[in-house]
């Protein structure tokens, strides 16, 4: 809403407040400032006078006239100044931009070479000084009724010293969107007296005025979609021709575009007031007016060009041509006017509509039509029922008085509008709501100076923090303005005696929450994982959660992999991500492309993050993989929902487990003075996701696997028994190619609330002995495609109690074995808890070893 | 060969010592104290040779003469073994001086991580609530419409739900969204742990905004929300002041201000006071010259959701607020661009390292 300062000095004083000062009142009672406005001219600004001018035909077939202007002796006297428009003739006064003015834009004048002349300043037309439309020509300032002395300043004169206040209207003070309002709330914060607009004598209606029906069949949830219409005629004004300019000039700085005399009364009046006015061309009106619901298959042209197919939850205006009742479509009842009777240049009778709609039935128009005019803004909102008639004599006296003709007598006023209804109110409610003892006077005062009407029948003050809110038999009767229709509740009233007290004079008291139990599992465990990610050396970020089909084939997945089955948006931001990623590397590698394209050829990222993960639509093998039906339901908010509605909404909405990645492409460990650097392979990978494993109390086992987007010989599924958490290993070069990452890339993906689940509550204590260790190393040839991990095993099992730790330490294929074979060097450490072993202990734990390794894994002790 | 010097005569024997001490005392290297030790104290040595000449000595002579003999050679092979550990020390010291490195040469062979500082900063914030006894709840990103609305007193055909520039999942009569603020989990909370509640909620929330300086689709906010018999709209800025004080310093002053929210009422912005210009500079870039900072949205919680939750208004009564992490970490730590939040660039995150 823009708020030009003047118009809002007629309704309540400024006190001599600027445009900031205006602004921070408005903002103290919840009107939040966008921007205080100027006119963008700054001078020098001043009348000229015409002395000489030589037209001058030039080789582009233009025209220009170099002329002499008086600006004054104050401004340098006579100056030459070339002007191209040719609308005035020596001997006119015009308006004269020097050099060093500003004019929007912004538009420095300086004084320039052009046309052969040297042209010092400007001569300005409306356009250039943002004051209208009008460009044809330059302003002859005679021609608006101005003879300024020569040299005068024209920013008063011209009004463009004028500020306009830009502030945001909440959706709950509709009647914001007027100057009536605002200069109302602007009373409420400074203490200034408040003129009202509305106050306007009225005739009250008459039996044969123009026929109006109010005829909804379909009203939404019960309320009828108009619930008033107040119908005025004018006949014989010049409807057509243009506003007086301070009219023009006002809507111009509200941000309204002039018309014509009658569209423009009847947006002056919607911005002072905030009811919103249609003008229809009487003699393309056939009575009666019919009020009503749109039929299946109707269509309506709107004012703005565009054929609209409408829905039967549509409120219309129709009216009756050739008597047939409500058969020509009119208008969206309070959102926008039809194209065919609208006030042409040949209208001098109008019918004025001043209604009351349904801020329901306008908002569900609006919104389906994607159509939000300043009508609907106001009605959707809720617009003072008292209005009507009101507005529409505004109407009719500012038409008469600019245009002339006659009002008919005849006054329609249909309908019975909703005034809102008395609310039972605790007065010492607003206390124990802001912790403030405003007291029943001073409650009382703030809703008397609100508009409403309170009968104190009653009262006492409960102390403070005691529940309430339940109609007592101290409670107020308090009967909320017409112009407040949010008001409907003891708390909406406590929020305007909050409000209007000021928010300044709330304490600051800490609440004493019940003593916590700090972070839970999964939280402190993810924090464990975040930091043993950075610790080391991967660098975390965040990512997009979007993706699309093209990623899942850059990524290698098969049409049946699970993966692809992801939830979609019905509006995504980039048409070719329109999924939820199901996993997070698949927006992870995007991020280390980017990196990767800044210049970072060496780059290790991590992120923890949510996927989403909807159950399948048919889990059969071989079906392309596709999400099952999404839909939840969606009960009323009026109510708890029912338990099995709850059960129904928590289950609709798809699992999103936590999951971390990595990404690790270039050398893992740089070279340096040091010596030569080591490039990322898929042991870093793995020992990545060993690392946030041992972050939370486990140790993940590794188990060759194939899955996209892994190389498929280098991939390892991680398991905490027999259930998998992750993968990790190299990517797939055709996967690196695809998605344009240069060299070898690394990665993993773990399921974290898997593994949280999995990870120990307690971390049990293990003795530790003091006792000597005993050190044995064994050599084993194995076949190649044994795993070490397997070997490792049996040598654990082997080896029984005194076994402290096995572990490889040297892997060996080549001329010494025999073929397919591989030499696993394995090391023992072996200790007691209570005793130094003996010799013959060392031996059986050795002898146990290697049985167990030559009958699980086929191995044999090398010599 | 020089007679041998009496081991009764003290006098000689005390100029034997002199000699010795004097030898030990100018070694200057192990192997010069090697050769000294030789001279002055081994088989050939006159002290030696003393030593030998006892048992020509007459019974009742002898043990004056071990006597005499003892002290001396105790002086000489004290002085020697203390000579050998300086020496010792010395050849220690010049050994380690020569192995010299230059200190200054990169040291960085492992690579080096770091911590999203949004992160870092919802833990951060985390910290505070936790430290007050509240809990830190969670919900989904993809969430119900009627937990991210029609629960927190967004009618359907409510204006404020359309201001919301919402993420609908496709179809749409499957009424998800990608929730548009924290508030969801307001209602979840709620309804699984009923009153009293304390619990803060940090998270993704999602908007139709494209990515600019100031915009981006993908945010983060943090939610409080209390309920309890008897809290207020003071309990409500005691929190914010202490969070903003735990955020900004001691002296960080807030500001509350009338507004609009569906699920609040009475509702209010949140301002800081700029801790750059402290309201002083019409020019402050931080604050744009106004000199508040909108930091988030608050208020108490409206009965309708205290209804649609389950919760008994007459006999309970909160506050909730969410403020935005990414404005957070910009006016905190003046970062100055929203993309170097969300575009993943290493750098950005290297800049903070594991803290904020």
């Amino acid at each position: 809403m823009l708020v030009p300062l003047p118009w809002l000095a007629e309704l309540t004083p400024l006190g001599g407040r600027d445009g900031d000062a205006v602004a921070a009142a408005l903002v103290s009672v919840g009107l939040e400032e966008e921007a205080v406005r100027g006119s963008g001219v700054c001078g020098p600004l001043v009348a000229g006078l015409v002395l000489d001018v030589k037209a001058e035909p030039q080789t582009n077939g233009k025209t220009i006239n170099w002329c002499q202007v008086d600006v004054g002796e104050a401004h340098g006297a006579v100056r030459g100044i070339v002007c191209g428009a040719h609308n005035f003739e020596a001997g006119d006064k015009v308006a004269v931009a020097l050099p060093g003015a500003v004019l929007p834009g912004p538009f420095p004048i300086t004084a320039r070479r052009t046309y052969g002349h040297v042209s010092d300043g400007m001569i300005c037309s409306e356009r250039e000084l943002g004051m209208g439309e009008d460009a044809s020509g330059i302003i002859v300032l005679a021609r608006l009724g101005l003879d300024p002395a020569v040299g005068a300043d024209l920013i008063p004169l011209f009004h463009l010293d004028e500020q306009t206040v830009e502030i945001n209207v909440t959706p709950d003070r509709g009647y914001c969107f007027s100057i009536r309002g605002v200069a109302r709330e602007f009373s409420h914060a400074t203490g200034e007296p408040f003129r009202d607009p509305a106050l306007i004598a009225t005739p009250p209606p008459t039996a044969d005025g123009f026929k109006i029906e109010l005829d909804d069949a379909v009203p939404i949830a019960g309320r009828a979609g108009c619930d008033r219409f107040v119908a005025r005629i004018v006949r014989g004004c010049a409807a057509a021709g243009p506003a007086p300019d301070w009219m023009r000039r006002r809507l111009t700085q509200a941000g309204m575009r002039p018309i014509s005399l009658a569209v423009d009364v009847t947006n002056y009046v919607m911005l002072e007031l905030g009811q919103p006015l249609h003008a229809y061309d009487l003699t393309g009106v056939a009575a009666p007016i019919v009020v009503r619901r749109a039929a299946a298959g109707e269509r309506l042209v709107t004012l703005d060009g565009v054929d609209r197919a409408l829905a039967p939850s549509d409120l219309l205006i129709t009216d009756s041509p050739e008597g047939e009742r409500g058969a020509r479509v009119l208008g969206l009842a309070g959102v926008m006017g039809g194209a065919s009777s609208e006030v042409g240049a040949s209208t001098r009778d109008l019918l004025v509509e001043a209604a009351h709609f349904d801020p329901v039935s306008v908002a569900r128009t609006a919104r389906r039509l994607k159509l939000s005019s300043e009508a609907a803004k106001r009605f959707e909102r809720g617009v003072d029922p008292e209005l009507p008639p009101k507005a529409a004599q505004r109407v009719v006296d500012l038409l008469l008085e600019y245009g002339g003709g006659e009002a008919d007598v005849a006054v329609t006023d249909v309908g019975s509008p909703v005034l809102p209804a008395p609310v039972s109110f605790d007065p010492s409610y607003p206390d124990r709501i802001a912790g403030v003892r405003y007291g029943a006077d001073r409650v009382a005062a703030v809703l008397g100076q609100l508009g409403c009407v309170v009968a104190r029948t009653g009262g006492t003050v409960a102390p403070l923090g005691e529940p309430g809110g339940v109609a007592g038999a101290g409670d107020w009767l308090v009967t909320p303005p017409s112009w407040r229709p949010d008001l409907t509740r003891a708390i909406d009233l406590v929020e305007e005696v909050a409000r209007l007290d000021g928010y300044e004079g709330i304490p600051s008291v800490l609440p004493q929450a019940p003593a916590g139990a700090g972070l839970t599992k999964a939280q402190r465990l993810r924090r464990s994982v975040a930091r043993s990610l950075a610790d080391f050396g991967l660098v975390e970020v965040l990512s997009y959660p979007f993706t699309g089909e093209d990623a899942f084939a850059a990524l290698g997945y098969e049409a049946t992999d699970p993966r692809r089955a992801a939830v979609r948006l019905a509006n995504p931001l980039d048409a070719e991500q329109p999924l939820l990623r199901t996993e997070i590397l698949q927006t992870l590698l995007t991020t280390v492309r980017r990196n990767v394209g800044r210049g970072s050829t060496d780059v290790g990222l991590y992120e923890l993050g949510l996927v989403t993960v909807p159950p399948l639509a048919d889990a059969s093998p071989g079906v392309p993989a596709r999400p099952a039906p999404l839909a939840a339901p969606l009960p009323g908010g009026d109510r708890r929902p029912p338990v099995e509605v709850l059960e129904e909404l928590l289950a609709a909405v798809p699992p999103q487990p936590r999951h971390a990645a990595a990404v690790m492409v270039g050398q893992r460990e740089g070279a340096g003075v040091w010596g030569p650097g080591r490039a990322a392979d898929w042991a870093d990978a793995v020992e990545g996701a060993r690392v946030a494993g041992r972050a939370v109390g486990i140790e993940l086992q590794a188990r060759r696997a194939r899955r996209a987007p892994f190389h498929p010989g280098r991939c390892a599924e991680l398991l905490v028994g027999d259930l998998i958490c992750g993968y990790a290993g190299e990517l797939d070069p055709r996967v690196v190619a695809a998605l344009g990452l240069p060299g070898c890339a690394v990665a993993f993906e773990l399921d974290l609330d898997r593994l949280f689940e999995l990870a120990p509550d307690i971390r049990l204590a293990r003795p530790v002995s003091a006792q000597p260790v005993a050190k044995e190393d064994l050599a084993f040839a194995v076949d190649r495609a044994t795993p070490t991990a397997a070997l490792v095993a049996a040598v654990r099992r082997g080896a029984g109690e005194v076994l402290e730790d096995a572990f490889v330490f040297d892997v060996y294929e080549g001329e010494q074995l025999p073929a397919g074979k591989k030499s696993v060097a394995v090391a023992l450490r072996l200790r007691a808890a209570d005793h130094t072993l003996t010799p013959q202990e060392i031996t059986a734990a050795r002898r146990g070893a290697v049985a167990a390794a030559a009958q699980d894994c086929d191995a044999e002790l090398r010599s | 060969m020089l007679e041998p010097v009496s081991p009764l005569d003290r006098e000689a024997l005390a100029e034997l010592a002199t000699a010795a001490l004097a030898a030990v005392a100018g070694a200057v290297s192990l192997d010069e104290l090697a050769r000294v030790r030789r001279e002055s104290a081994g088989e050939q040595s006159p002290l030696a040779r003393a030593n030998r000449a006892i048992k020509e000595l007459p019974p009742l002579d002898r043990a004056q003469a071990g006597k005499n003999l003892g002290a001396v050679k105790q002086q000489v092979f004290g002085a020697i073994a203390a000579r050998k550990e300086e020496l010792e020390a010395a050849a220690a010291a010049s050994r380690l001086a020569g192995e010299w490195v230059d200190v200054t040469l990169p040291t960085g062979r492992a690579p080096v991580g770091a911590r999203q500082p949004l992160e870092v900063l919802q833990e951060r914030i985390a910290d505070v609530f936790t430290a007050m006894g509240w809990s830190i709840a969670e919900g989904p990103e993809l969430e119900a419409e009627w937990f991210n609305f029609d629960a927190l007193n967004f009618g359907p055909d409510h204006p404020a739900r359309q201001m919301q520039d919402t993420f609908f999942v496709d179809p749409p009569g499957s009424n998800l969204v990608l929730r548009t603020h924290t508030s969801p989990v307001q209602a979840r909370v709620l309804l699984s742990q009923g009153v009293p509640c304390y619990v803060a909620v940090p998270g993704k929330t999602f908007r139709t905004d494209e990515l600019d300086a100031t915009h981006t689709p993908v945010f983060h906010q943090v939610e409080g929300l209390a309920v309890d018999r008897g809290l207020t709209m003071a309990h409500l800025r005691g929190s914010l002041d202490h969070l903003a004080r735990a955020m900004f310093g001691e002296g960080a002053t807030t500001r509350l201000r009338p507004s609009f929210f569906p699920f609040t009422e009475p509702s209010a912005e949140m301002d800081l006071l700029c801790f750059v210009c402290q309201s002083k500079d019409p020019t402050c870039r931080t604050c744009g010259g106004s000199g508040w900072i909108e930091w988030g949205g608050c208020g108490m919680v409206d009965p309708n959701v205290l209804i649609a939750c389950g919760v008994d208004p007459t006999r309970y009564q909160g506050f909730a607020f969410g403020m935005g992490i990414e404005r957070t970490l910009m006016f905190r730590n003046g970062v100055a661009d929203m993309h170097d939040m969300v575009e993943g660039d290493v750098r950005f995150s290297l800049n903070y390292g594991v803290g904020i």
